[in-house]
């Protein structure tokens, strides 16, 4: 039985949903051979800390009945600097300023020693070659399956499945927020302004939407492609964006008559990064409803590869997390 | 009309302008040149494929020009439009001077709008419309659509293009 000790920074729905996988997971990783433990949990009131693993458990039900995992009150760097563990799992929250307090955890991980999986996109769409780096010099996994497209595997399809083959280009939709008020502008011919506050009710879009309808969190991913995919290093500042704001339900009913619906699309292509409403055929792989993303990918060898998926959710973010952390398990 | 003509040049020099400058002569907008140097003829001429675009009521006349200047017309096609491109348009376009947009377009000589739907909802809503380029191929095609970029650019209108089907192939 290998031991992977881990510390989790952050314990939100991604945190919780990592925390509940695992625990739902503990046979499967018995039989490979794995014992994931987790030696400190941290949110913004506080954390807990037990080197000899925490019960995950009671984790969940003092988050849930309290609002806060603390039981002590260590903080995120102290436990990354002193607490004796492999994997650091940063699922703190986006920041676009200034990618904190993500980024100072993980160049401490990689000063440390530690392993990084995360699913927190502003510091890769800041400072990817800066991470790299530091993971590199150190000789340490940086692995971020979640921060793109959520339970979508990416960076494993064109990094492992497709060693070999040069990415040419990729398109996809990468944010579910703006897909789910385009499919329901369409179906339902709303106005984008209804669409938009349905999506608020059920939860899909945050209450100042504008980091999804503005095409940044959208932009963000794509940034995060580009420097994962082409090594370009690009930022959001090298992204054209443009957000769904505009469209109107006659554009929509307008596209739907020429058997086409419309979509925000991501596109990385001859070297340049942009975020788009684009007309895409109905039968196009591309095509796909609901609050599903989905990416394509032009490869020399391979041809065209298309994946689609959940794009957020809970679990569906951990199954990637899980996953990287698998791989990093595997390989130490 | 788009006229695609081969002729069929002597071999000595000053030729392709004796060709050339009657079709200018009859108004006609030169789009392309294709010079085959390599591939005589078995009487020993060059052929060239040029394609301009002039007035239907004056290419008879040009043609017998040509040949009277001692190059041969050996064939004389008209070229239809063969790509084609769909966008939206978002905002308020009809403030905007449609017509301007689409002049500018058909004004190119080589790539047409040969549809258009407009939906307006409310005099103070922002509309939307569907339109169709045609193009004589890929490459009018995006100077037309380059056209059509700039003009949403100045007039703050959305311009929503189509994917690329086949982008990044190789
Ligand atoms: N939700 C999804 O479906 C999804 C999908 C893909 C990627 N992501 C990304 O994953 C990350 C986490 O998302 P989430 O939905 O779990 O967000 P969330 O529910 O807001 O959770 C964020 C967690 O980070 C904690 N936190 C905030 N500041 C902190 C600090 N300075 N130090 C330590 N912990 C801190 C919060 O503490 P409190 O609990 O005390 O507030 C909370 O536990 C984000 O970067 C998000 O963009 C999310």
């Amino acid at each position: 039985m290998k031991t992977v000790r881990i510390s989790l920074i952050g314990f939100g729905a991604v945190g919780q949903g990592v925390a509940s996988t695992v625990l739902s997971k503990r046979d499967f990783l018995k039989k490979q051979g794995i014992d994931l433990r987790f030696v400190g949990i941290t949110d913004s009131k506080g954390s807990e800390v037990d080197e000899n693993g925490i019960d995950l458990e009671a984790a969940i039900s003092r988050k849930k009945d309290t609002g806060s995992v603390a039981t002590g009150d260590m903080t995120a760097l102290e436990i990354i600097r002193n607490v004796k563990h492999e994997i650091m799992v940063d699922v703190t929250p986006t920041n676009i300023d200034d990618g904190e307090p993500g980024l100072g955890n993980m160049l401490s991980a990689f000063g440390a020693g530690r392993h990084v999986v995360t699913s927190n996109k502003g510091p890769l769409a800041l400072r990817f070659s800066e991470l790299n780096e530091a993971a590199e010099d150190n000789g340490l996994f940086f692995r971020y399956e979640a921060t793109v497209a959520g339970a979508v595997p990416i960076f494993n399809l064109v990094h492992e499945a497709l060693a070999g083959n040069t990415v040419t280009g990729i398109e996809g939709i990468l944010n579910g927020t703006c897909n789910y008020i385009l499919t329901r502008m369409t179906e339902e011919r709303m106005p984008y302004k209804l669409a938009l506050k349905e999506a608020q009710e059920l939860g899909f879009a945050e209450t100042d939407p504008t980091y999804d309808v503005g095409g940044i969190d959208a932009a963000l991913k794509l940034v995060i492609i580009a420097n994962s995919i082409f090594g370009t290093g690009a930022t959001y500042h090298d992204v054209d964006v443009t957000g769904i704001t505009k469209i109107t339900p006659e554009a929509l009913e307008l596209a739907s008559n020429n058997n086409s619906v419309i979509k925000l699309v991501c596109e990385a292509v001859n070297g340049t990064l942009k975020v788009a409403p684009r007309l895409v055929p109905k039968r196009h792989p591309l095509a796909v409803g609901g609050t599903l993303n989905v990416a394509s990918i032009q490869t020399d060898l391979a041809g065209r590869i298309t994946i689609s998926g959940k794009g957020a959710g809970s679990i569906e973010t951990a199954s990637s997390i899980l996953s990287d952390i698998i791989y990093i398990a595997r390989h130490v | 009309m788009i006229i695609s003509m081969t002729l069929e040049l002597k071999d000595i020099p000053g030729q392709l302008v004796l060709a050339l400058e009657p079709i200018s002569e009859f108004q006609g907008n030169i789009m392309g040149v294709v010079h085959q140097h390599e591939e005589k003829t078995p009487r020993g001429t060059i052929p060239v494929q040029v394609m301009f675009e002039i007035e239907q009521s004056r290419l008879a006349e040009l043609t017998e020009r040509l040949e009277k200047s001692g190059v041969r017309v050996a064939r004389v096609g008209e070229e239809r439009l063969r790509s084609s491109v769909y966008v939206i348009l978002i905002g308020h376009i009809v403030h905007s001077d449609m017509g301007d947009t689409i002049d500018k377009i058909d004004s190119t000589g080589f790539a047409e709008v040969v549809e258009l739907s407009l939906s307006m909802p409310g005099i103070d809503k922002p509309s939307s419309a569907y339109l169709v380029i045609n193009a004589v191929s890929d490459r009018e095609l995006d100077k037309a659509l380059d056209i059509l970029r700039d003009v949403a650019n100045r007039k703050e209108l959305l311009l929503i293009e189509t994917i690329r089907l086949n982008s990044g192939g190789t």
